[in-house]
């Protein structure tokens, strides 16, 4: 069996399952934000019998997406799912201030360890496959079940084999890596199955590295998409949470639909272009001609952790960001912010003409705090470029590394990071 | 469910997202119908003045890729269309709308066959598609089992509450 198949079958209580198969599996997390959550305290609440959740320790419920309130009536769903926390005496609850994005908080607060099944209705749940879990997105209504029964329904996927080899180039990242993969495999290329991350390049990642490449698995239309919990991983969980957990392996002879190998040794920084996050071309073709950008944002649940804000920091740093545009920053998480603070990255970003937000969503989805105007550009650390992703219909996304959008800060338009560095900008 | 589906066709490429189907701005929204007011309008802002009650969207592939927003089915049932035919769907948009009840068909070569505005008749209990203005008739791909119970017990909401009834 693959590793997803291993974890759910524990998880289904049966020896084997084969992909295909629908089964009931007990889930250890399940995790909301105010949008999903408001909708799923409703269905919840016309269920006859349901009156609590399964268990008030194993539900994490995070105000993220519209926070600090935009308006009276986001005001108003932040404020039904801190009742219904309140209420149910939800353990895991954070608010604007505690907490950050829900997919940079939950394994920071050690609520993900490897060998889980968490759900969570967001659909970037599948970023705790980083830590060697099985996550994954779903709608309200089956939150509100799995609120209730602690346990789900489930289409067992079939597994597609993801090989990595080779060393990351300078200014070459994690981002690079997957956005590259979307574009080979296509946002559909990956629909109802599980990706699993193997090679070379994947154990030399940092964990904040495997958690970008597992967010977005959900671009290919993957329902997972899971790591070997390796040493680094294990120590990285350890240093979170002491309860227990199973490590699963993949089995030797595991079945797989389809095995892909990626060489990353000569991948150069990639940029998704406008309007899908898998029209995907290495920078130095897209700055063939001159892009130039009205916003860069660096942030969301792909690239707002501290790593991604030492590295905008780095090329920012002492220097100005290019008169016609505006930079937006969201740290991952409250942790981050702080982390940032204290190793002065915040003033740096600010110092350079950065308007640093609270942490948050932010303008990834278009919510607030950056939403763009019609004909608007913007270059984005997030993961996702659809129309109407991050406010007008007629804007325009990018999507590149922080390394990417930072040195695309300094000039204004779209930017090889590494050509930036040559010419000693 | 019995009846039959009928109405005109609004025909759309592939990759619909939920980002089109309803905005980040409207997500705070919960009512069906406030939704229906907006659905679709990232891809077609007349969509919501030209849909009729029953009408029927066809689509190509990967229907509702993006996001995990319910909402977004919802919307398309809000705005009155009663159904959705398309090669493919994205996989938490299938989840979402049977659970909440948006009969939804895989039909490739129906898609293919069918231009905006034909009218349509779709059968949710054999999955027939039957394109009335053309007369010709397709069959989508059966639900698996378990699926169809889902729908015959109406929905992921009977279902839970039969459970939590120790049935
Ligand atoms: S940061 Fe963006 S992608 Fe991540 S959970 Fe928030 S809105 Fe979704």
């Amino acid at each position: 069996m693959t590793l997803t198949e291993k974890i759910l079958a524990r998880h289904a209580g049966v020896d084997r399952v084969s992909p295909g198969e629908i089964i009931n599996a007990k889930v250890d997390l399940v995790l909301a934000n105010e949008l999903s959550a408001a909708v799923a305290i409703g269905v919840m609440r016309s269920i006859k019998g349901g009156g609590r959740v399964f268990d008030h320790s194993k539900i994490a419920l995070v105000e993220d997406h519209l926070v600090p309130a935009r308006d009276a009536q986001s005001a108003k769903l932040a404020k039904l799912m801190k009742d219904f926390a309140a209420e149910q005496q939800i353990e895991h609850f954070f608010d604007v201030g505690r907490g950050g994005i829900e997919h940079v908080v939950l394994p920071e607060e050690g609520l993900v360890a490897p060998g889980e099944v968490i759900v969570g209705g967001d659909s970037h749940t599948c970023t705790y496959g980083a830590l060697g879990a099985f996550a994954t997105g779903m709608g309200s209504t089956d939150i509100a079940a799995a609120f209730l029964l602690g346990e789900v329904w489930l289409k067992v996927p079939a597994t597609i084999k993801l090989v990595y080899d080779g060393a990351l180039g300078h200014l070459v990242y994690a981002k690079d890596v997957m956005l590259a993969t979307v574009g080979a495999l296509g946002i559909d290329g990956a629909t109802y199955r599980a990706l699993e991350y193997h090679g070379s390049t994947i154990d030399a990642l940092s964990i904040t590295g495997r958690m970008t490449m597992a967010n977005m698995a959900i671009e290919a239309g993957a329902k997972n998409g899971i790591f070997h919990a390796d040493a680094k991983a294990l120590a990285y969980v350890r240093s979170k949470t002491e309860r227990d957990f199973i490590v699963e392996r993949a089995d030797a002879d595991a079945v797989y639909e389809r095995v892909l190998r990626i060489d990353v040794a000569a991948l150069e920084p990639q940029i998704a272009c406008p309007h899908t996050p898998d029209n995907v071309h290495p920078v130095s073709q897209v700055t063939r001609e001159e892009i130039l950008v009205d916003q860069v944002f660096i942030g969301s649940c792909t690239n707002g952790y501290i790593e991604d804000l030492r590295v905008a920091a780095k090329i920012l740093e002492g220097k100005k960001i290019a008169s016609n545009l505006r930079v937006i920053v969201n740290p991952g998480s409250q942790k981050v912010w702080m982390q940032a603070a204290q190793e002065g990255i915040l003033t740096t970003l600010a110092a350079a003409g950065c308007a640093v937000n609270t942490p948050g969503c932010g303008a990834c989805f278009g919510g607030h705090m950056g939403t763009l105007a019609d004909g608007e550009r913007c270059l984005s650390t997030t993961n996702r470029n659809y129309v109407g992703r991050m406010g007008s219909p007629k804007a325009e996304v990018y999507l590149g590394s922080p390394a990417t959008c930072a040195a695309s800060a300094l000039t204004g338009r779209i930017t090889d990071p590494r050509v930036l560095e040559l010419a000693g900008v | 469910m019995e009846q039959k589906l009928r109405g005109h066709a609004h025909k759309y490429g592939k990759n619909v997202d939920t980002d089109v189907i309803i905005p980040g701005k409207y997500c705070n929204l919960i009512d069906p119908v406030e939704l229906g007011k907006h659905a679709l309008e990232g891809l077609d802002p007349q969509f919501t003045a030209k849909v009729k009650a029953g009408d029927i969207i066809v689509a190509d592939t990967n229907f509702g890729c993006g996001s995990s927003r319910e909402v977004a089915p919802i919307a398309i049932k809000g705005s009155g269309a009663s159904a959705v035919v398309a090669k493919s769907f994205a996989r938490i948009f299938y989840r979402n709308a049977l659970n909440i009840g948006l009969p939804i068909f895989e039909c490739p070569e129906a898609v293919d066959a069918i231009e905006n505005g034909d009218e349509i008749e779709v059968e949710p209990a054999t999955g027939v598609v039957r394109n009335v203005t053309k007369g010709t008739i397709f069959e989508a791909a059966a639900l698996p089992p378990f699926m169809q119970a889902l729908i015959e017990a109406g929905g992921l909401v009977p279902y839970v509450e039969r459970r939590l009834g120790g049935m």
